[in-house]
């Protein structure tokens, strides 16, 4: 293994060493190192295998548009795929690994689709593996899907936290090159909130890989002094290795933190990634330019890379990218390259350049050839020579790296995000950032700038020119003298012809010039649908560095401008952002929350099970000592209820708390039963419509003084009744003085129900509790033996005496067991929603089930309820039309099965006897059922055509998801005391 | 990612604080009102492109209904207002 650092230079700490493994085997970088400058080092240059054809590859940047060198990092539930391992930060213990490759990096099966490729071409899929049909789920595509493919990802849970932040500047600089680092200074000494972003671990950008000298000091020192002037001043705020992925409305940009990636093992005290939403008065945009790649036949073997990769390797990592580097140039980065390369004592073994003539000048004794194309490289895991042609002459140049720069393209990605196109410019051949407007605006080398002291001198006035608009008084920075500055300028050259082996305009998606022309011929002309025939530009690099490239080739086909093929859209995010960053704390429970009642652990200690109702956990049943199954357990409770007494939490129930003497004729409004009637000190069962008329939500509201009312809704509609509420009294009736604010969560609400209710009730309640005093309906404040106050209401959902019991939610877990200490002897239990829903099924009282969103309320026989004689009410209008009050409407009945130990469920669906079952023959649906213990039967509430009027047919209830059917009675919807004796005792 | 309302109670919030009803325009007709205004009322929406006044609802903070006049294309907004302020005004024109 040859070493390709060298001896000195770099912005790199020598003596810190890091050891680190890929692919199994161990090597040694250095403090400051990329995984990929570490690796280059090592002479590993082969770093991955490509997406299609399993062609090996090498990194082609040195940046965050890498499409080639993407490993896997981390293993075990840490294990990240696709890491671009020219932007991995390397330290101690780092573990990576190649991807797309069996059994090995070097020895790839895959690779044979290499002579496969004349039948992989664009659109393959299409047309070669369509015969015959069945093979293409069955065979061919589980094999493309194998053989083609980035990294895997960890099936296992992700052990790291993550969380959200939001930040608030007056300037936002994105970048910390040259122009950020200016815009940057020039701001904060104005006194401007800024925050200054940039994607990599070290600030500085091309001030770190350039061999140019800033106000007399190298350029990396220069980029130090400055950073080290914006540390010290409170009103900046520096935030490196961080993206600036996306820019969204109102000049919100998102950007993720990568807070501990960089570490073996991130300390659980912090995030590893924090996303951020920074909201920005304004924002530069000083994300540089990227070098292009020259298309031409072999351009993507490792070793070939831009010319700006091999300088960054060489000067800020000290790492020479070969030991015969050949640079292949339209301009001067090639030449500038060469320079280095040579000032650092790498042989470079000819400068091929496009153009026939230039102004650029090699160094002294380095062999230029003009006017020349390279038209294939030699060598597989890394070049070991290429093939030129110059006017109709072929020559093979011996080299182990090759520079290519193809011009540049400025990074305006961000600015495009919201739907403005860049716009193409004949002068600088490139796309340019579009005009968005004052608020964000690019600089520097993204704004077309060439040269280091035009972008510092550009960062410069941005940021003045923001600054003063936001009434700050900036001065102008003192710009240094730079020194030793190349000409960037170039020639377009989109293709070089004679390719001898596939000329790839994008590597990652092994998207060839010829799949491009492939494109074009078959009429997928249209620079988006080139896009999506030949997957160019796709997958995690989103094209940064062909797009531009395919512009120009597609161009040049159809023999136009770049400009009239345009661009694809630009999207965030401008790189991969992990879901775990995305997510935030929003993971398990957070994701999800957990609603308890405050009855929960009188619940939990008295044996429940509990059932989930959105994010409520109620209480479902509470097992005894020898119950063998639920149903044995809801029908203890139910008949306990029946002959004593129960204890229910009904504390999911919605509450909402109404003021203000437009109360009464607000709750008119929204009810369709009449309310301005309701004495104080009583409660009434109200029924919401929506306003075409069906039914909304039902409940009762109690009046607990002249301008003081409590409402209940069901547990699910909890939020949508408020919501409803809020809307009616803001928009239709701002006029009427009616608060509401919701108290669901402030009380915790109990049930007591039973024959002997009231004996166990006076025992926890000082007031009186007869009839006469406390009737049915009765809704009052009273006051609990030990003092505390309390509200309690006479209402009933099970048919038996009952009483809801509402007490302060702190107090709920003791009011309670006082209630079953003080119900011990008369035999109180314990019962939860499926004993309550029990109860309430064979006195035929609604839930949602019928209230399903469309029925009306005549069709669940609460018509005479509608108050038509009021004015107006939510509903009222629209309830009065045709296809609501039709005769053959389903309506609420029960059934009994003839015989009793049948099981009917819900969903199952009503037939006249001997009928086929069919859509014409449907006569409705079962909507709840189940076993009564009082009767002895199953039971069921049903919606069936025309109901009221068929009691006493018999029926079949048609049950084809389990395969039963059953014949059963139509009998009003009330199985137990039809007479209400039990409620007025 | 995020966008920003201005409540006029509770000052520039993210959007995620919100909900959103849809169009403003549509009055609710007098219970007297014939089938064709209340069918229209209740039934019948424009899905304008541009600018449009919304019926924002600020669930995740004061609970107001406010009325959002935005373009529903770049999300420029040009207003908010409370909808009872909203509501007043639009009946004493």
């Amino acid at each position: 293994m040859t070493s390709y650092r060298l001896d000195a230079g770099g912005a790199i700490n020598r003596a810190q060493a890091l050891s680190f493994s890929f692919d199994g085997r161990n090597y040694k970088g250095l403090q400051g190192d990329t995984l990929a400058s570490a690796l280059l080092a090592n002479d590993q240059m082969l770093m991955g295998r490509s997406f299609k054809y399993h062609r090996p590859r090498g990194p082609v940047t040195a940046g965050s548009s890498e499409p080639n060198a993407l490993l896997t990092i981390g293993s075990g539930a840490r294990s990240e795929p696709n890491a671009r391992a020219t932007t991995v930060e390397l330290y101690q213990g780092l573990v990576a690994a190649s991807q797309n490759r069996w059994p090995s990096l070097k020895h790839d099966i895959g690779a044979v689709n290499s002579l496969l490729s004349p039948f992989l071409g664009a659109g393959f899929y299409y047309k070669t593996f369509m015969w015959p049909a069945a093979f293409w789920e069955k065979l061919y595509e589980p094999l493309i899907r194998k053989a083609a493919g980035l990294g895997k990802l960890a099936l296992e849970a992700d052990p790291d936290r993550y969380e959200k932040a939001w930040a608030h500047c007056d300037l936002l600089v994105i970048g910390a090159g040259p122009a950020g680092l200016m815009a940057a200074l020039v701001a904060g000494r104005a006194g401007l909130r800024v925050i200054l972003a940039d994607e990599g671990f070290r600030p500085g950008g091309s001030l770190l890989s350039e061999s140019v000298s800033v106000a007399g000091l190298a350029a990396v020192d220069y980029a130090g002094g400055l950073v080290s002037e914006l540390s010290s001043l409170p009103n900046v705020t520096l935030m490196p290795r961080t993206t600036v992925f996306g820019w969204y409305d109102d000049m919100v940009f998102g950007a993720v933190e990568r807070v501990q990636k960089h570490v073996a093992s991130p300390s659980p005290e912090l995030p590893v990634e924090r996303l951020w939403r920074i909201v920005a008065k304004r924002a530069i945009l000083a994300s540089g330019a990227e070098e292009r790649p020259l298309v031409f036949g072999g351009n993507d073997k490792p070793g070939v890379m831009t010319a700006t990769a091999a300088r960054t390797y060489l000067n800020r990592y000290g790492v020479a990218v070969g030991g015969k580097v050949a640079v292949f140039t339209n301009g001067g980065s090639g030449y500038r390259t060469a320079a280095d390369l040579a000032a650092k004592g790498v042989e470079v073994t000819a400068v091929i350049d496009a153009r026939a003539q230039s102004a650029d000048v090699a160094p002294a004794g380095i062999r230029v050839i003009r006017n020349a194309g390279v038209v294939a490289t030699n060598g597989r895991h890394r070049i070991d020579g290429l093939l030129l042609e110059r006017a109709g002459f072929e020559e093979v140049i011996g080299c182990d790296a090759l520079a290519m720069s193809g011009g540049w393209s400025p990074i305006v990605h961000l600015m495009c995000q919201r739907g403005t196109k860049p716009v193409w410019s004949e002068e600088s051949q490139a796309f340019l950032a579009p005009n968005v407007g004052n608020s964000f605006v690019a600089a520097g080398s993204a704004a077309g700038v060439e040269t280091i002291s035009e972008c510092l001198r550009d960062g410069a006035a941005k940021a003045a020119s923001l600054a003063s608009e936001l009434g700050f008084a900036a001065h102008g920075a003192n710009l240094p003298d730079v020194e030793g500055e190349y000409d960037a300028s170039f020639a377009p050259v989109w293709y070089v012809p004679g390719a001898k082996d596939k000329a790839f305009v994008d590597f990652q998606n092994d998207v060839a010039v010829s799949d491009l022309g492939a494109a074009q011929r078959e009429g997928f002309r249209h620079i988006e649908h080139t896009k999506r025939y030949t997957t160019v530009g796709m997958a995690t690099d989103q094209g940064k560095l062909g797009n531009v490239n395919t512009a120009g080739i597609v161009a040049a086909m159809r023999g136009v401008s770049p400009a009239e093929i345009g661009t694809t859209t630009f999207r965030p995010f401008y790189t991969p952002v992990s879901f775990g960053a995305l997510a935030g704390a929003a993971q398990g429970e957070h994701g999800a929350p957990v609603r308890t009642s405050p009855l929960h652990g009188w619940a939990k200690k008295n044996g429940a099970s509990f059932v989930e109702a959105g994010l409520w956990y109620r209480s479902a049943w509470f097992a005894r000592d020898g119950e063998k199954n639920w149903r044995e357990s809801v029908d203890r409770e139910v008949l306990s209820v029946r002959a004593n007494a129960g204890l229910c939490d009904v504390s999911t129930l919605g509450k909402i708390e109404i003021f203000g003497a437009g109360a009464a004729e607000f709750l008119d409004r929204i009810y369709c039963n009449g309310f301005l009637k309701l004495p104080v000190g009583k409660a009434r069962y109200g029924l919401m419509l929506r306003e075409d008329g069906i039914v909304f939500d039902d409940g009762t509201t109690s009046r607990l003084g002249e301008h003081h009312y409590v409402m209940t809704t069901t547990t699910a509609y909890a939020t949508d009744v408020m919501t409803h509420m809020e809307f009616c009294a803001q928009t239709f009736w701002p006029e009427l003085d009616v608060r509401f604010v919701s108290v669901s969560d402030q009380w915790a609400q109990m049930s007591l129900a039973g024959p002997k209710a009231r004996i166990i009730m006076s025992r926890v309640v000082q007031d009186d509790l007869s009839d006469a005093a406390f009737p049915f309906l009765a809704a009052r404040a009273v006051t609990l033996r030990g003092g505390l106050k309390a509200r309690l209401f006479r209402i009933s959902f099970s048919g038996e005496l009952a009483y809801e019991l509402a007490v302060p939610a702190g107090y709920g877990e003791a009011v309670a067991d006082a209630i079953m200490e003080a119900g011990r002897d008369e035999g109180i239990c314990a019962y939860g929603v499926e004993a309550l829903n029990v109860l309430r099924i064979e006195k035929g009282f609604i839930t949602h089930n019928e209230l399903d969103g469309r029925t009306t309320a005549d069709d669940v026989g609460l018509g005479r309820m509608m108050a038509m004689q009021k004015p107006d009410f939510i509903g009222k209008r629209l309830s009065t039309r045709f296809g609501l009050t039709a005769a053959d409407r389903l309506q609420l009945v029960g059934l009994k099965p003839v015989e009793p130990e049948k099981q009917i469920n819900a969903g199952a669906h009503l037939l006249k006897e001997a009928a086929k079952p069919s859509l014409a023959n449907d006569q409705g649906f079962v909507s709840s059922a189940c076993y009564s213990p009082a009767l002895g039967s199953f039971i069921a509430l049903a919606m069936l055509k025309s109901g009221r009027e068929r009691v006493g047919e018999r029926i079949v209830v048609w049950d084809a998801l389990r395969g039963m059917e059953v014949p059963a009675d139509v009998c009003a919807p009330v199985f137990v005391d039809a007479e209400n004796a039990k409620l007025h005792v | 990612m995020a966008s920003l309302i201005t409540c006029p109670h509770c000052g520039t919030r993210p959007k995620e604080e919100f909900t959103i009803r849809g169009d403003a325009a549509p009055r609710r007709p007098g219970s007297a009102d014939r089938d064709e205004a209340w069918y229209a009322y209740v039934y019948i929406r424009d899905n304008p492109k541009g600018r449009i006044l919304e019926y924002w609802h600020h669930a995740g903070g004061c609970r107001r209904w406010l009325v959002v006049d935005r373009d529903n294309l770049t999300h420029e907004v040009f207003g908010v207002v409370d909808a009872a302020d909203f509501q007043r005004t639009e009946a004493a024109e």
